[in-house]
C-alpha cells in the first residue's frame, strides 16, 4: 500500500536535488507512481490519465524553486492540479426562489440517501430553515419507516403516504408543506441501479414533475472504478445540481469523489462522516486532494482540535510548558480534551499515515480503556504527589495501584510516559524559540511533505 | 477539450466497460509491451486491485515468454486460466455440522446485509430446511422492520429483541431459541459497521465469542457482505473483518449494475477469502452460490 505519495515521490527524486529543471526522464518516474497511487486511491483510470498528461506539461521545464526538493515540487503542482479539478472552493446549497425549496436526493442503493437526508434536513434547521422529509422510498421494506424513526428522533416532520406511487406521494408532501409553513421539502428517494430503465424513467419524471432546486447524488465514499458509469448515467437522466460523499469516516481513499466531480462537473456539497446525525459537513476540495494523496486530513483535525480545546486552558498551558511546570493534573486536563474531540479512531484517521497504522498500533493508542485507568490511577494520587511525582516511592505506588484498582506496573508505566512528555515539552520549548512551532501552526504550508 | 468532454465522449464509447475493453484487446494485434500496459489497466479498471493486476500481468508476460506464445487468443486463455487458479484456491468444502448451522452476515453499511440474509433464508428454505432469521441489527432505525417484513415474504420465523438492544445477547438466546425448535439453520444479520471503528469491531467479535461459547464450533459461517461497486477499499474491508472474525466467504452484492466486482479476484489472491454467493437483484431469487468457472467464462470467455 502507498501510506505516503508524498514520501515516494521525495525519494523517486531525491537525487534530482539540485538539478535546475526537471527533464522529460526525471518526470516519468514521478508520473508513474501518481498514477498508481491515483489508481489505488480508486479515482477513474482515464481521470487519471487526463490528470497526468496536465501534472506532466507543468513538471517538465518547471523550475525547481532552491528552497524545496524537486519531489516536494511536484507534490504541489499535483495538489494545486487535484485541487483545482475537485473545484476551487466550498459550493452551498441555492435555495432561492418560490417557497417551498426542493431537494431531491438520488442514487445507487445501500449509498445513504435515507440517513443523508436526516442529516441534511438538521443542518438546514440550523441554518434557519424549516425543512420536510419526504420519503419517497416505496420499494425496499422498512425504507418509510426508517425516515420516520430518524426525523422523530430529530423532531422534524416526516410525510409519507399511503399511495403507491413516488410521483403523487412528492406532489402531495408539497401541499402538507404548505399547510405546515415549512420552507424546505427533501425528497428521499429509492436507491436505483442506473441501467435500471424503468427506475431511471421514474426518477427523471419525478424531477419533471417537481422541478426541484438541487437535484443531489448521493455517492458512497468507498466506490471503485465504476463510480464513474452511475454518476454519468445520472446526470444524463436528471441534470445534477451537486453531490453528497457518504461514510468518510472510513478509511477509503475516497478517489470516486475525484471522478464523480470529472465526469458531472458538478460540485461536491456535503461529506457524512460518521453515523450521527451531526456527522454532516460541507465539503472542502483541498482537504480530499491531500486524503486522495494519502497525506492525511491535518487541517480539519486542527479544525477539530481548535472547536475542543478550551483557549483559556490553552493559555495557562502554554505558559505552564514554558516554565516547565507541567504536572501530572494538567497531563490529565490534556487527557480529558483529548477525548472531547471525538474517539481516537476519528482522529488517527486523520493524520498522515495514520489509517495505515499496524493493527497492534491502532489497537493499543484506541483502547479507549486505557484513558479511564490513567484517569484513574492519577485521580488516587494525592494533591502533592501529582505535583511533584518525584516523591512517589514504591510504598506510595502500590497504595496508588491499589486504590484505583490498577497494578504497580500500570502506575509505573504510566509515570514513564509522563517522563517521556515532559522530557517531550522541554525540547518543544527549544524548538518554539527557533520559530519551528510558528511555522507548523500556520497551517499546511509548514508540512513537511 | 475540456477534460470533461473528452471524458463523456470516452464513456459513450466503451459503454461495454471492462468486458467490451478486454474483447477489443484480446481482438487481435500482437504481444508488445503496449499490449500487456493495457491488460494492466483494463485490470485495473476492473477493480482487480492493483497488487494482483501488476502480478498477473507480470506472470503471464513471463509465461507467455516462456511457453513462446504468439497470438492474443493464447494469452487470454492462459489469463483465464491464471483467475480460476485464484478464484479456485479457497473454495473450501462444506462441513456437515450438528444442529443448526449458524451463518452470520457482517459488512460495512450498505453493502447489502439484510437483503442478502432474507435471499439466503429464502435459498436455504427452498433446499427443505427449517430456517430461522435473527435481527441482529439492533442499531439502524427499522433494520429489524425491514427483516420482519422480509421474513413474512419468504416465510420464515424471525428472532428479534427492540431496537437498541445488546446484539450479543440476542444471539445468546437466538441460538438457545433455535437448538430448542430444531431449526436446521439459523441465519444471523448485524448492523453495519464500518471497519476501521475499534469499538464497533469489538462488539462484533463479542457477538462471534458469545455465539462460539453457546455452541463450540459456531457461528459455522462468517459472510463478508461486499458490494460489487466497492473499489480497493473492499481489500481493507476483508483484511479488518477478518482480524475481528473469521470470515468463511464473501457474499458479492449488486451485480446486476455495471460493476463487475473484480475485487473478488484480489482479496482471494491475497488473503485467500473466496466468494460463496453473488446478488444480482432486489427479488428474493437474486442470490445464487458463486461459481468460479463462471465468473471468469463471463469475464474473458468469448
Amino acid at each position: 500500500m502507498f501510506s505516503n505519495l508524498a514520501e515516494k515521490l521525495q525519494n523517486t527524486l531525491r537525487q534530482l536535488r539540485g538539478k535546475g529543471k526537471l527533464n522529460e526522464k526525471d518526470v516519468d518516474a514521478a508520473m508513474r507512481e501518481i498514477r498508481l497511487a491515483l489508481l489505488e486511491a480508486d479515482v477513474n483510470f482515464k481521470v487519471v490519465k487526463e490528470f497526468i498528461t496536465s501534472v506532466r506539461e507543468r513538471a517538465i521545464g518547471h523550475e525547481v524553486m532552491s528552497s524545496l526538493t524537486p519531489g516536494q515540487q511536484v507534490v504541489k503542482i499535483v495538489n494545486e492540479e487535484m485541487a483545482r479539478l475537485m473545484g476551487e472552493k466550498q459550493s452551498s446549497l441555492d435555495l432561492s426562489g418560490k417557497s417551498p425549496a426542493k431537494i431531491l436526493l438520488a442514487g445507487l442503493q445501500g449509498s445513504g440517501k435515507t440517513t443523508t437526508a436526516v442529516k441534511l434536513a438538521v443542518h438546514l434547521r440550523k441554518s434557519g430553515r424549516a425543512p420536510l422529509l419526504v420519503a419517497a422510498d416505496i420499494y425496499r421494506p422498512g425504507a418509510v419507516k426508517q425516515l420516520q424513526v430518524l426525523s422523530d428522533a430529530v423532531g422534524e416532520k416526516c410525510f409519507s403516504s399511503e399511495n403507491k406511487n413516488p410521483v403523487d406521494i412528492c406532489r402531495e408532501s408539497l401541499k402538507y408543506a404548505e399547510n405546515e409553513g415549512l420552507d424546505t421539502v427533501i425528497f428521499d428517494t429509492a436507491g436505483r441501479l442506473h441501467i435500471d430503465n424503468e427506475m431511471m424513467s421514474e426518477i427523471k419524471t419525478i424531477k419533471a414533475a417537481l422541478n426541484p432546486n438541487e437535484v443531489l447524488l448521493v455517492v458512497d465514499s468507498m466506490t471503485g472504478q465504476d463510480a464513474v458509469n452511475a454518476a454519468a448515467a445520472f446526470n444524463n437522466a436528471v441534470e445534477l445540481s451537486g453531490v453528497i460523499l457518504t461514510k468518510l469516516d472510513g478509511d477509503t481513499r475516497g478517489g470516486a469523489a475525484l471522478s464523480v466531480k470529472a465526469v458531472t462537473g458538478c460540485p461536491i456539497k456535503f461529506v457524512g462522516v460518521g453515523e450521527k446525525v451531526e456527522n454532516f459537513e460541507p465539503f472542502h476540495p483541498d482537504r480530499m486532494a491531500s486524503r486522495i494523496l494519502g497525506m492525511g486530513d491535518v487541517l480539519s483535525l486542527i479544525e477539530k482540535a481548535e472547536a475542543s480545546v478550551d483557549q483559556a486552558k490553552a493559555r495557562e498551558l502554554e505558559q505552564k510548558l514554558r516554565k516547565q511546570q507541567f504536572t501530572l493534573d494538567d497531563f490529565r486536563d490534556q487527557l480529558g480534551q483529548l477525548r472531547n474531540m471525538g474517539s481516537l479512531d476519528e482522529i488517527l484517521n486523520m493524520m498522515p499515515g495514520g489509517a495505515n497504522l499496524p493493527k497492534e498500533v491502532r489497537q493499543m493508542s484506541l483502547n479507549e480503556g486505557n484513558f479511564t485507568r490513567v484517569e484513574a490511577i492519577i485521580s488516587s494520587m494525592t494533591k502533592t504527589e501529582r505535583q511533584e511525582p518525584a516523591i512517589l516511592n514504591s510504598s506510595r505506588r502500590r497504595r496508588i495501584a491499589l486504590g484505583s484498582g490498577t497494578s504497580v506496573q500500570d502506575v509505573n508505566r504510566l509515570l514513564n510516559q509522563f517522563g517521556q512528555m515532559q522530557k517531550m515539552f522541554k525540547q518543544m520549548g527549544s524548538l518554539e524559540k527557533k520559530g519551528a512551532l510558528k511555522k507548523f501552526k500556520k497551517g499546511n504550508k509548514g508540512f513537511p511533505f | 477539450m475540456s477534460l470533461l468532454n473528452k471524458f463523456k465522449k470516452g464513456l459513450v464509447r466503451s459503454k461495454t466497460g471492462f468486458i467490451g475493453r478486454l474483447d477489443n484487446l484480446f481482438g487481435s494485434g500482437e504481444l508488445n509491451e503496449e499490449f500487456y500496459e493495457e491488460l494492466e489497466e483494463i485490470l485495473v479498471t476492473g477493480d482487480v486491485g492493483i497488487e494482483t493486476s501488476l502480478k498477473l500481468t507480470s506472470d503471464l508476460k513471463d509465461e507467455a515468454l516462456k511457453r513462446k506464445m504468439k497470438t492474443r487468443e493464447e494469452v487470454r486463455l492462459l489469463l483465464q486460466e491464471k483467475i480460476n487458479e485464484i478464484l479456485l484456491s479457497g473454495t473450501r468444502e462444506e462441513k456437515t455440522v450438528e444442529k443448526p448451522l449458524i451463518i452470520l452476515l457482517v459488512g460495512v453499511n450498505g453493502s447489502g446485509k439484510t437483503t442478502s440474509a432474507a435471499k439466503l433464508a429464502h435459498l436455504y428454505k427452498n433446499c427443505g430446511d427449517k430456517v430461522i432469521l435473527v435481527a441482529g441489527d439492533t442499531f439502524r432505525a427499522a433494520a429489524v422492520e425491514q427483516l420482519e417484513i422480509w421474513a413474512e415474504r419468504t416465510g420464515v420465523e424471525i428472532i428479534k429483541q427492540q431496537a437498541g438492544s445488546d446484539p450479543s445477547a440476542l444471539f445468546f438466546d437466538a441460538v438457545n431459541s433455535a437448538r430448542a425448535k430444531n431449526v436446521d439453520v439459523l441465519i444471523g444479520d448485524t448492523a453495519g459497521r464500518l471497519h476501521n471503528k475499534y469499538n464497533l469491531m469489538e462488539e462484533l467479535n463479542k457477538i462471534y465469542r458469545v455465539i462460539n461459547r453457546n455452541m463450540p464450533g459456531a457461528p459455522h459461517q462468517v459472510l463478508l457482505v461486499i458490494d460489487a461497486t466497492t473499489g480497493q477499499n473492499a481489500m481493507a474491508q476483508a483484511k479488518s473483518f477478518n482480524e475481528s472474525l473469521p470470515l468463511s466467504g464473501i457474499i458479492l452484492t449488486k451485480l446486476d449494475g455495471t460493476a463487475r466486482g473484480g475485487i473478488v479476484i484480489g482479496i482471494q489472491d491475497t488473503l485467500g477469502i473466496p466468494v460463496r454467493y453473488i446478488g444480482t437483484g432486489e427479488k428474493m431469487d437474486d442470490l445464487a452460490p458463486f461459481d468460479p468457472l463462471l465468473f471468469t467464462e463471463a469475464l474473458l470467455g468469448k
